[in-house]
């Protein structure tokens, strides 16, 4: 019945709409509620997918599974979830309809500029560690699932091959063939794991690589022994293509593209990160490479892929929460050798249980002379160096590698609201900050009670022992 | 409607109730005994009581080897201690709550439901659901899109793939499952009276027939109270110390 269905028709009370787009997996109308749902304020489209006889019994499955895994999902990077129709009756799924533009828009049109493209895979990687944050691996991002909203932000679409942590997986040993698409699949996947949610990570540097050189990574096999190849051939380094992509990129976007995903990312929010520091992000030998290894080392790969053993993970929320990202809010306007001591030491001990736990920290300095000049730029620049040379010296002592430090100085007239806004942009999971020494008298709101109370992640307020003079 | 699954309740009064509430605030309207209403604990009179209530509104009630037991003539299959207990409660129960327990069917069927306690596959053999082959069995034998059963402890969820067999999920306490009908589910909903993972929490699940989803849950219920009602009647200690481990 879903294929006969047209503008006007009206199903469970959603009138159908306009006919937006008919692919091979169903077709999309805008529609609109029922009378008396006033709740849905905002404009709705219904997919109604292609089932009936013919159409393989994997497209059903599908449709099960994104009824359940999208009627989970919540937050600003999932179009709003409003209903499902009984499969035996009216398969369909009415959800907000989110404007903006397909990723796709920007793909196949040649190589893009580096900022857009850092801008772009920053916002898409926040999204999926949003995804991942509630227990989901999206398993099939491509651009065509990638919705860019006016403001930049990135909703993701279509959760049929979905895995949830916490539900049945009904497309778990299923079918034979890998799902999901040639060019985007991680090696993990290739081999049937549906859980690691570094399947995404993987996938995100595919696209990222996709925009920087307007070419596939691995190109785009169908068949199994096409798809393997990507568990031992190394892709062409995208600086070899486009001599313009910097060297930090290509460190990124190679990590992500690994083929065993220990050696990724361990969370897409720390993609994001890199994406939005690239001055700060170790270069390495991926980096660097412009050429591919010789058929040795090919060799060696291939031998070691035969034998090729997924990573061990842990579901999607643990393995976030190993892999997290703690801000250390130090106060480098007063410098206290004894307060720094003690942020340090509690800084440390979150540190030290996870190898994948990253530290970022922050300072924020009231915003230089207004007045625009050389003079005054330059000394705003000296400014900087200075707290960001405190910031490294703070944090020289935790002896963490580079790869797991970032150091960021923000200029702002309000402390508060700079720490929130960076630890709700960056993800932030933990944020730790010193109390106001004793001896401050209260003026309105401490900063640190001002981000313990509004903070999106946790808050550690640290506080010398009282006295304090024995640190 | 939502309808409460109560398995192995074991003549725990204290954990019976604490779930019985809990299901009430979520809205439970209906209730099911999957079997094992006594052995092991201190109260199965009071447990009876409530059960044979909820019977006569109309609750399914199926039988468990502990049940039978009661009111079999021996307890060959049963271990030397746990034959005591039975012969223990035997003494604690009327005529007419030995006539109930007499009375339970194996297995109860209901839109589209079927009530086990073991497996649906040769139910009076009473074999223990312990991996996807043993679920695909009694699944088999079902016939129904959901199978509720106990007899194992801890809780499990089982779906037959399109091949036939079975696959396993471990559920996470709380959360709402979709369990759609295009395939026929098995759920193992964990002991109300004696559970066995190492958490002291009452186990039972809740239906959601309307949405066709389940949820486990995990019930804390003041097991010390249990504890010394056991060691009070003299059943052996190590029923009364299983309760405080939650082994």
């Amino acid at each position: 019945m879903s294929s006969n269905l047209q503008s006007g028709d009206v199903v469970d009370g959603f009138t159908l709409g306009e006919r937006l787009h008919g692919g091979g997996m169903g077709i999309i109308f805008r529609a609109t509620p029922p009378p008396g749902r006033a709740d849905l304020d905002f404009p709705l489209i219904i997919k109604v997918p292609r089932l009936g006889p013919g159409e393989p019994s994997e497209t059903v499955v599908t449709y099960e599974v994104e009824v359940m895994v999208h009627g989970s999902l919540s937050g600003p990077h999932v179009p709003r979830f409003v209903a499902a129709g009984d499969l035996a009756v009216h398969p369909y799924l009415v959800m907000e309809y989110v404007p903006g533009r397909s990723l796709k828009e920007w793909v196949g049109k040649g190589p893009r500029p580096v900022e857009e493209v850092a801008r772009l895979g920053a916002a898409l990687a926040r999204a999926v560690h949003a995804l991942h944050l509630q227990e989901v691996v999206h398993l099939d991002l491509k651009p065509a699932n990638v919705i860019v909203r006016e403001d930049g932000e990135v909703v993701l679409i279509d959760f049929g091959l979905a895995h949830h942590a916490h539900f049945p997986d009904l497309l778990a040993e299923e079918f034979r063939h890998p799902m999901g698409s040639g060019p985007y699949i991680s090696p993990e996947q290739v081999l049937g794991v549906r859980r690691d949610s570094r399947s995404d990570v993987f996938a995100i540097g595919a696209i990222l690589y996709e925009l920087v050189t307007a070419t596939y990574p691995f190109g785009a096999p169908t068949s199994q022994r096409g798809l393997r190849h990507r568990l031992w051939q190394l892709p062409i380094s995208p600086r070899r293509l486009v001599p313009e992509c910097p060297e930090w990129l290509q460190e990124v976007i190679l990590r992500c593209l690994e083929a065993q995903a220990v050696d990724r990312y361990a969370s897409a929010a720390q993609v994001a990160v890199d994406l939005t520091h690239g001055e700060q992000v170790t270069v390495g030998e991926r980096g660097r490479r412009l050429r591919r290894p010789g058929l040795g080392t090919l060799l060696k790969r291939w031998i070691m892929a035969t034998g090729y053993e997924p990573s061990p993970l842990d579901r999607p929320s643990q393995q976030l929460a190993t892999a997290s990202i703690v801000l250390a809010a130090v106060a480098t306007q007063h410098r206290n050798e004894q307060r720094f001591q003690v942020l340090r030491e509690v800084v440390k001990r979150l540190l030290v249980s996870d190898p994948d736990r990253r530290l970022t920290c922050v300072t924020v300095i009231p915003v230089a002379s207004e007045l625009a000049g050389g003079r005054e730029e330059e000394a705003g620049t000296a400014r900087r160096i200075r707290h960001l040379v405190r910031l490294r010296n703070w944090a020289e002592p935790l002896g963490l590698p580079p790869e797991r430090l970032s150091y960021h100085v923000i200029e702002s007239g309000d402390p508060a609201g700079a720490l929130l806004e960076y630890a709700r942009v960056n993800q932030v999971d933990h944020l730790v900050i010193g109390a106001p020494p004793a001896d401050v008298p209260m003026k309105g709101t401490f900063v640190s009670t001002r981000v313990a109370a509004e903070a999106p992640c946790s808050v550690t307020v640290v506080r010398s022992r009282a006295g304090g003079k024995d640190g | 409607m939502k309808l409460a699954l109560l398995a192995d309740v074991h003549a725990n009064l204290e954990a019976l109730e604490a779930c019985l509430e809990h299901a009430a605030e979520q809205g439970a309207t209906e209730v099911a005994f999957l079997g094992d209403l006594v052995g092991y604990g201190a109260d199965p009179a009071a447990v009876l009581a409530l059960v044979m209530a909820r019977a006569e509104a109309g609750a399914v009630v199926v039988r468990g080897n502990h049940d039978a037991a009661v009111v079999a003539s021996g307890a060959e299959t049963m271990n030397k201690s746990a034959e005591a207990v039975v012969d223990w409660t035997r003494q604690q129960l009327a005529p007419p709550e030995l006539a109930f327990l007499s009375g339970l069917p194996l297995v109860a069927k209901r839109d589209g439901i079927c009530f086990v306690h073991a497996s649906a596959d040769r139910p009076a053999d009473w074999t223990y659901l312990h991996d996807a082959v043993d679920a695909a069995r009694s699944i088999g034998a079902a016939r129904a899109d959901w199978v509720f059963s106990g007899h194992v402890h801890q809780q499990a969820l089982y779906h037959q793939a399109p091949a036939g067999h079975a696959l396993a999920f471990k559920p996470v306490p709380g959360v709402v499952i979709p369990v759609p009908t295009r395939r026929p589910w098995l759920a193992v909903v964990g002991s109300v009276g004696q559970p066995r993972d190492g958490n002291t929490a009452a186990c039972y699940a809740l239906f959601d027939a309307g949405r066709a989803t389940l949820t486990f849950h995990r019930v804390p219920y003041d097991w010390s109270v249990a504890a010394a009602k056991v060691r009070a009647a003299g059943l052996p200690e190590y029923l009364a110390d299983r309760l405080e481990r939650g082994e």
